[in-house]
């Protein structure tokens, strides 16, 4: 070290900036902060360990696959699955062609802020009530009773605006530069939307029809009153469609009121813990497919 | 009449609205063919809304509306009859901001020709080739077509969307500031390539740059507030410009 005389610059620069005051009024609300946030990362562990814990045990192969009547698991999967199919299929074509029509073609003005706005409060209702009217409309006007079909119906109204909400912010991400450079080019509008603008929105509407996928898995209420009760496994395979077929989640909800099967909590569960697994995993992809989407 | 003969775009008392926003007040040019006219004057004097006018790309624009006529080749392009893929195969353009499509180099240069029906495979490299060698940047990008185009520096990708643009064989080539979002160094490759483009089209550029109009602009139309104030040989609007504002604005008095 060289010994220089100090100047008064130089001994100003040895005040330190850092405060040596702790305020009161950080510390409680750090506190408060960090409490609140263990709270909510607590119940959710919580939650998830005490369903993981009580249900894991029950699955099995034979659990699963068992396709007997009174308990078993095997046909109520394959409901759950055709009306994860049932409803997509036309949900998305439907949603996907609404959302492009609201974004491109529509001019901008109060009847798309009209749609737009039905479409938020739809998303908002609960689902209950679309179950009515879907027991009114599907089951009874149009004469389906309760079955898969009428469910699935029912479902196609509660997971649209979901879908078009997404699909539309898709596609309002793609920069109007790509779309004006294809027009500019001569390509025509349909062309535009069909190779430049929705290829650019794939992404985000993959998300949206995940999304979708789960909200059809855990949805009970819109089911309750449209789709029935049955436990069979299907006969054929498409006129299964007509008859009614519980899902797993209103499997969960008639066996855990059940008495008569002795095991009935432990497969309320075991249901649970399968739908847990399902939700997360479809959750992890949407989540790497929205990483991707921002990129 | 023989001069007439060589003016590709002819814009006759065109006016044009935004809604209520009277944009393009009474233009009158006759842009000659196998030149570079040079469009310049302050920003949202109308330069864009003129340019975008000659390959109608104004029609997208809601509540934009156009009186008077433009022609090419002596067509109306405003006539019913016109096709506007076939208008804007004719007419090609560049961006000021390079906007290559999210695809690979090779389908960014090949997509107007798709679109134009061209579906051979050995035409369409053909095509792609020429048009890379056409906008000088084959050399840089022959080693790394099925590369995506955003890997390109700006500079790169603006000579790409050039080059995309030439695809489609057009006669006229229209350019909205296409240096604006570029550095020096690349401002004067695409320069010099502009240079090049004018021995086979007709080029039309839009700049705020007047040093770039002197450079390379054969003719130079100044505009103000949605007007032409004067349009003449670039040597001689500024050497001598006729009308005070034009003298005021090349001498940086405004703008
Ligand atoms: N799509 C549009 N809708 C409404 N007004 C517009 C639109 N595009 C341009 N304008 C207006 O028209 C005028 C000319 O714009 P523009 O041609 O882009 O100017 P420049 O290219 O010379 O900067 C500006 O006042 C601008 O605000
Ligand atoms: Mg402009």
């Amino acid at each position: 070290m060289q010994q220089i005389d100090k100047t008064e610059s130089d001994v100003r620069k040895n005040i330190s900036l850092y405060s040596k005051r702790v305020r009161k009024s950080d510390v409680v609300l750090k506190m408060l902060i960090y409490f609140s946030a263990l709270l909510t990362v607590g119940f959710f562990i919580l939650l998830i360990a005490y369903i993981i814990v009580n249900g894991a045990g029950y699955i099995s192969l034979d659990f699963l696959l068992s396709s007997a009547e009174s308990d078993g698991l095997l046909p109520i999967i394959i409901n759950t699955l055709y009306v994860e199919f049932f409803t997509l299929i036309f949900a998305i074509p439907i949603g996907i062609g609404a959302a492009i029509y609201l974004t491109q073609y529509v001019k901008q003005g109060k009847f798309v802020k009209l749609i737009r706005f039905s479409t938020e409060t739809l998303a908002g209702i609960p689902s209950i009530l679309f179950g009515l009217f879907g027991y009114a409309i599907f089951c009874v006007l149009f004469g389906l009773g309760s079955s898969i079909i009428a469910g699935c119906l029912t479902m196609i109204i509660c997971v649209l605006p979901g879908i078009i909400r997404t699909t539309e912010e898709a596609l309002l991400t793609v920069p109007n530069s790509y779309k004006n450079g294809a027009l500019a080019l001569g390509a025509g509008k349909f062309r535009t939307i069909f190779e430049i603008v929705l290829p650019c929105a794939v992404p985000g509407i993959l998300t949206s029809v995940i999304l979708a996928v789960g909200r059809i898995m855990g949805e009970s209420a819109a089911f309750l009153l449209t789709i029935g009760t049955g436990t069979k496994m299907p006969k054929e395979v498409f006129s299964h469609i007509f008859s009614s077929g519980r899902t797993l989640t209103l499997h969960l909800y008639y066996m855990s009121g059940n008495g008569s099967v002795p095991d009935a909590m432990k497969i309320c569960f075991a249901i649970a813990t399968i739908l847990l697994i399902l939700i997360f995993v479809l959750n992890v992809l949407a989540k790497l497919l929205a990483k991707k989407f921002i990129h | 009449m023989e001069k007439e003969k060589n003016n590709k775009v002819v814009i006759e008392n065109l006016n044009l609205f935004y809604g209520e926003h009277h944009a393009l007040k009474n233009i009158n040019l006759k842009i000659p063919e196998g030149k570079i006219t040079a469009f310049i004057g302050p920003s949202g004097c109308g330069k864009s809304t003129c340019l975008k006018s000659i390959n109608r790309m104004n029609d997208l624009v809601d509540n934009c509306r156009i009186e008077g006529k433009i022609f090419i080749s002596g067509e109306d392009i405003y006539d019913p009859r016109t096709d506007v893929t076939l208008l804007r195969k004719c007419a090609g353009m560049v961006f000021q901001t390079p906007n290559p499509f999210p695809m690979s180099i090779f389908d960014n240069v090949a997509y107007g020709p798709r679109i134009h029906g061209i579906k051979d495979k050995k035409k369409l490299e053909e095509i792609v080739e020429r048009s890379l060698r056409g906008a000088a940047i084959w050399d840089d990008l022959k080693d790394k077509l099925k590369k995506s185009a955003f890997g390109l520096s700006g500079g790169q990708q603006q000579r790409l969307c050039i080059a995309r643009a030439l695809a489609i064989e057009p006669d006229i080539i229209l350019m909205d500031e296409p240096t604006s979002a570029l550095d020096p160094i690349s401002t004067l490759k695409i320069e010099d390539l502009m240079m090049e483009l004018r021995k086979k089209y007709t080029v039309i550029v839009v700049t705020h740059n007047m040093q770039q109009a002197t450079r390379i602009a054969d003719k130079t139309a100044f505009f103000l507030m949605g007007e032409v104030i004067e349009y003449s040989d670039t040597d001689r609007m500024f050497r001598n410009p006729v009308d005070k504002r034009t003298e005021d604005y090349i001498t940086g008095r405004f703008g």
